[in-house]
């Protein structure tokens, strides 16, 4: 399997705040990880920096992603490339309709215009997926949805957007049992149409039961302390972070 | 997002054009009695209108310019003939139409053919053929829709005289006096009882006559239950040779009749746009203003409505767009006069590259005016740290029991919006202009398509660049 996502020896800091210390990471293609930590440890600092959020600083390291160093694109052009995140609090855009949104990302992203059919019939089948109410793609982005709706129209645009890396921050956090049930069925469908490679940023583990997890990482306070299989994720949920809390002290 | 704060009175003077009369000896140097007789005559103008030109010529000899407002020093009024020289002088050669302008054609996508007519250096065009069959059409229902010049001479003659400048007086502010001595070209519309008008008349078609658009007089007149959406302007650039624009629009909504004026304004970026447009609205009537400010230099417009009969309402809907070396103000007023009566004003304003956006809104509600409602609602939008933006509401309230609520919020584009975006494979131009769109949508949503999509290409003209 080749490689999709190599971070190495990344150093971000915000507002002159050293955040995420000598962060390396490696995704192939297809690979489903997850990134755990305690609260504060840098997780959606690593998203974050990784989709080139401009607040972040790149202090050195560096980002190849699909055969390209993106270390300091913009983020259209790493969407473009293929990277996808999942916001832990989707912006809300007032005046601009999912519907028209979705169709002006997905005309960038490819350069060509989408014909009206063909686009409302994959939004249509996307919406019934997550079974988000038809009426949604006329609504503003965001404005006045619940947080489960908010996260679903997440899904929606990984659905949508079909991109080669998503990284999922926090998309399990505030949803009821069964919205969790939909939205994994969402990455279920990415996963398995698009043989997508998975990023998921998240201190709960509900979420992971809808697919095989190929690598774990654990990161406390900036540093990443643990790679390991899925079986780290159970460990963790029986004995917490104190390990790899003191791990980090060393 | 909805609240609401009570806002005392605060000085109405401010909307006050009345100074002393100190500029009195230097202005009697420009605009003569001679040449108002002049164009008088090219009007073949009845005698009463003759003689209200020569009075208001004497109010505007009279009066002071405004100093309340942004600076109109670029105006000169010392020679303020040149600006109002028959329409001779106003025709341009189409290469002296400035680039921008013919670049903001292209990309709205003008027509060729009507690209001069709009930049006021064409002749007539095709689209006076469409003017005519519009015409004929509504003539069938007995709609009378023409230019005020010829109708001050036929069936409607009296109408005109009694309406015309009654409601606006050539006493209300020095610009009001100049219209009503140098007016020239516009429309009437008569909307008898009853007749409900179903396609907007529009009056772009009558943009390219000579001199229109600089003095132009616009008199809607809806009957008794009738309903008409007038729609006057549109989103290309207007190019003046004069860079005055003082128009004047009065709008007569007749007992349980209803008007909707939609209105866009986009003049080029050297004019002074000192237009004053004013409704009164009869019982159980409704009055619908949709305007969009683009382009001038230096624009003082507040369309005001006077409530006059009990049950009746208004509703504003406007946006103005300041872009660098512009200092718009703008905003609306409303006059309660009636019992029940109700307002709603809800404007947002843009400002970038330091443009300067003021909102000036005035609400009163008279002593008679019991449980009459007024909202304002004022959202502005500052693309950069070197515009600015300021919100002037004034209300006078002396009725007890009215419903009085106001609304302003001064905000920026959010970054954080804006990597949202762009974290989906959109640009940042693109970005920030469909956020930008997104704010201005409630406006938009108010147009007929092909202005709306419009407004939409023009703001995203206006956006280009805005990254530096």
């Amino acid at each position: 399997m080749s490689t999709l996502l190599e971070v190495s020896n990344l150093n971000v800091s915000i507002d002159d705040k050293h955040i995420l210390h000598d962060v390396s990471m490696q995704i192939n293609e297809g690979e489903a990880h997850v990134l755990m930590g305690p609260n504060g440890a840098g997780k959606s600092t690593l998203g974050y920096a990784l989709m080139g959020n401009p607040q972040y600083t790149i202090e050195s390291g560096k980002i190849v992603f699909a055969g390209s160093d993106i270390t300091s694109e913009s983020p259209d052009k790493r969407a473009k490339a293929g990277m996808f995140l999942s916001f832990q609090t989707p912006l809300e855009v007032p005046g601009l309709t999912v519907e028209s949104f979705l169709r002006s990302a997905l005309e960038q992203r490819t350069g060509k215009r989408i014909k009206l059919f063909d686009f409302k019939k994959k939004l249509a089948a996307a919406m019934e997926l997550l079974q988000l109410d038809p009426s949604y793609a006329k609504r503003d982005l965001n404005v006045g949805f619940s947080g489960g709706e908010k996260k679903k129209t997440e899904i929606l645009q990984l659905l949508m957007f079909r991109p080669k890396l998503a990284i999922l921050d926090e998309t399990d956090s505030g949803l009821d049992v069964d919205a969790v049930r939909l939205v994994s069925n969402g990455i279920k469908t990415y996963l398995e149409e698009e043989n997508g490679a998975l990023l998921v940023i998240t201190h709960s583990t509900r979420i992971l039961d809808a697919f095989d997890i190929d690598k774990t990482h654990v990161i406390v306070d900036g540093h990443v302390v643990a790679d390991g299989d899925a079986s780290m994720v159970d460990d963790i949920n029986e004995n917490g972070y104190e390990k790899y809390i003191e791990m980090a002290g060393k | 997002m909805k609240e609401k704060s009570q806002v005392e009175s605060i000085d109405r003077n401010m909307y006050d054009f009345r100074n002393e009369d100190r500029d009195n000896y230097k202005l009697n140097a420009g605009l003569t009695e001679e040449i108002v007789d002049k164009i008088s005559k090219e009007k073949n103008d009845p005698a009463w209108m003759n003689l209200f030109r020569l009075q208001s010529l004497q109010i505007y000899n009279r009066m002071s310019v405004p100093n309340w407002g942004p600076p109109i020093d670029g105006l000169d009024m010392d020679n303020i003939v040149t600006y109002v020289r028959p329409n001779t002088k106003m025709s341009a050669k189409w290469s002296d139409v400035p680039d921008e302008i013919k670049d903001t054609f292209e990309r709205l996508g003008i027509p060729q053919a009507e690209r001069k007519s709009l930049a006021g250096v064409g002749a007539q065009y095709d689209s006076e053929l469409v003017y005519h069959n519009v015409r004929e059409e509504v003539a069938a229902m007995g709609v009378v829709y023409t230019d005020l010049e010829s109708a001050m001479h036929g069936e409607y003659a009296d109408m005109i005289r009694s309406h015309f400048m009654k409601l606006v007086k050539p006493t209300d502010h020095k610009f009001a006096a100049l219209h009503g001595a140098v007016w020239s070209g516009g429309s009437f519309v008569y909307v008898p009882p009853h007749v409900k008008v179903e396609i907007p008349l529009q009056s772009y078609f009558r943009l390219n006559s000579p001199g229109a658009g600089q003095f132009e007089h616009t008199l809607i007149i809806v009957d008794e239950g009738a309903d008409l959406h007038f729609i006057e302007g549109c989103s290309a650039p207007k190019y003046n040779v004069a860079n005055l624009h003082a128009g004047c629009v009065e709008l007569f909504v007749g007992k349980n009749a209803r008007l909707r004026y939609s209105t866009i304004e986009n003049w080029s970026k050297n004019m002074y746009n000192l237009n004053t447009k004013r409704a009164t609205v009869e019982e159980g009537g409704t009055m619908e203003w949709v305007s969009g400010s683009f382009g001038s230099h230096v624009s003082y417009l507040y369309p005001m409505t006077i409530l006059k009969g009990k049950n009746s309402r208004m509703e504003f809907t406007g946006i103005t767009f300041a872009g660098k070396g512009q200092n718009l103000d703008t905003g609306a007023k409303v006059v309660h006069i009636g019992e029940n009566t109700s307002s709603y004003i809800n404007t947002k304003s843009i400002s970038k590259d330091g443009g300067i956006s003021t909102f000036r809104s005035s609400v009163i509600v008279g002593k008679n005016a019991h449980k009459s409602k007024a909202a304002v609602s004022c959202q502005s939008l500052m693309l950069d740290d070197i515009s600015r933006s300021d919100t002037i509401p004034a209300m006078d309230i002396r009725t007890g029991d009215a419903d009085v609520g106001h609304e302003a919020r001064i905000g920026r584009i959010s970054d954080d919006a804006v990597f949202y975006l762009m974290s989906r494979g959109i640009s940042e131009e693109d970005a920030r202009a469909m956020i930008v769109g997104g704010f201005a949508d409630n406006v938009s949503k108010e147009l007929p398509l092909e202005y709306a999509v419009e407004m939409n290409n023009l703001i995203r003209l206006e956006m280009k660049g805005a990254i530096g």
